[in-house]
């Protein structure tokens, strides 16, 4: 009996490795060659985002939540973690605009933010407030 | 950056930094050549990266003698700051309730005193209490002071109760009813959270020392300072002239004190 429990626990740990792995290679197209961004720009010329590329891949959000108490409780605003300026660096533009980075449609499919988030069904809350564009 | 977290690579060892240095300074110069004729303090006008201490009690001195009938000039300018004109009147709604209901930092309300019949106009705000009723009637916590003496609304954790706005005695702060088109970098804001006058808290953050208000106000009636700097403008003037808490009796400590009422 235990050892039917402990094959099942093996083969949901199995599982969910493959599917991080999958959800990573298949998040859409490589933005780093493909688009117009500021970050697309600064990755071919061998500029990285504020943290390695796939720790910000998979802890993104942490830094957000993080520095976004930060900026609201401590008046800190020089943060890593500011969502207008992954906005700044992150949208792509089309005939001369900004497209928002929660686009599902724009310069090579999907946006930046819905690439991922579409793929992962993980509702993006940010931009009912936020503006998906950069602004000055 | 203050706070760096455990085990993560430094901000300094990233290759970009430069780009992100020279980003933030030519949008900081932007800052400053955006509106000329306005004092914005150039000097100081670097982000704050340093948590708030309650070594600054932001505060306000309103005098209410040079506040003229009719005059809205202060409410203008805050709505203008911080987005509220992007907000119109939905569709199909009443505009008498629309009036009600719309978000408004700065009230103008005029008091008269029914045995002499003086009128008196004043500009009626958060009044960024030292024990705010908002902060303690709150069930998320999303209602809170700043160190510095702001009282603000995390719109992160407001799940939109509208507790707040029953407890504050000074009407001071507004629910946002319906979808926002437009999103101003300095304001977010979207359907469901409530929210109320944050003295500018952008401005201060970024180095700057006025409050849209206070600029606006064509009488010089809006004085903004620390009130815990003894030398301040804000503090010099609460030395020399009377002022008055509105509902001192409720003994809140308010920061913004009025004269002439």
């Amino acid at each position: 009996m235990s050892y039917r429990i402990k094959l099942k626990g093996l083969a949901l740990v199995v599982l969910a490795m493959v599917m991080s792995i999958a959800s990573v290679s298949q998040a859409g197209p490589n933005w780093r060659e493909t688009t117009n961004s500021k970050a697309a720009e600064s990755a071919r010329s061998g500029g990285q985002c504020v943290r390695e590329t796939q720790w910000m891949r998979n802890n993104h959000m942490v830094l957000l939540k993080k520095d976004r108490d930060f900026t609201v409780h401590e008046g800190i605003r020089t943060v890593d973690g500011s969502l207008s300026e992954c906005v700044a660096c992150h949208s792509n533009t089309e005939n001369g605009k900004h497209v928002p980075v929660n686009a599902m449609e724009g310069p090579d499919g999907k946006q930046f933010c819905a690439s991922c988030h579409a793929f992962t069904g993980v509702k993006l809350n940010c931009f009912q407030c936020h503006a998906a564009v950069p602004t000055e | 950056m203050s706070r760096q977290r455990k085990g993560e690579v430094s901000k300094q060892d990233q290759p970009d930094q430069n780009r992100r240095d020279f980003l933030k300074k030519s949008a900081a110069t932007a800052v400053a050549t955006v509106a000329p004729g306005v004092v914005l303090h150039t000097a100081q006008a670097t982000p704050r990266n340093e948590p708030v201490t309650d070594k600054v009690r932001w505060g306000m001195m309103i005098d209410t003698s040079k506040c003229a009938d009719g005059c809205n000039e202060c409410v203008e300018a805050c709505n203008e700051e911080n987005g509220l004109t992007a907000y119109s009147m939905p569709e199909g709604a009443d505009e008498s309730t629309w009036d009600q209901q719309r978000p408004k930092w700065i009230r103008t309300v005029k008091v008269q005193d029914n045995l002499t019949g003086h009128v008196t106009n004043l500009p009626m705000m958060c009044q960024h209490c030292e024990h705010p009723p908002c902060q303690d009637v709150c069930p998320t916590g999303a209602s809170f002071r700043r160190a510095d003496g702001i009282v603000m609304v995390d719109r992160h954790t407001c799940i939109g109760c509208r507790y707040c706005m029953m407890a504050c005695p000074y009407k001071a702060r507004s629910f946002i009813h319906e979808n926002v088109d437009i999103k101003p970098s300095l304001a977010p804001r979207g359907k469901g959270c409530v929210e109320s006058c944050n003295f500018c808290v952008h401005r201060l953050d970024n180095g700057q020392t006025t409050t849209a208000c206070q600029d606006a106000c064509p009488e010089k009636a809006i004085i903004f300072g620390d009130l815990n700097d003894p030398n301040s403008e804000v503090s010099q003037a609460l030395a020399s002239y009377p002022t008055v808490q509105i509902r001192a009796d409720l003994k809140l400590n308010t920061g913004v004190r009025y004269s002439g009422v």
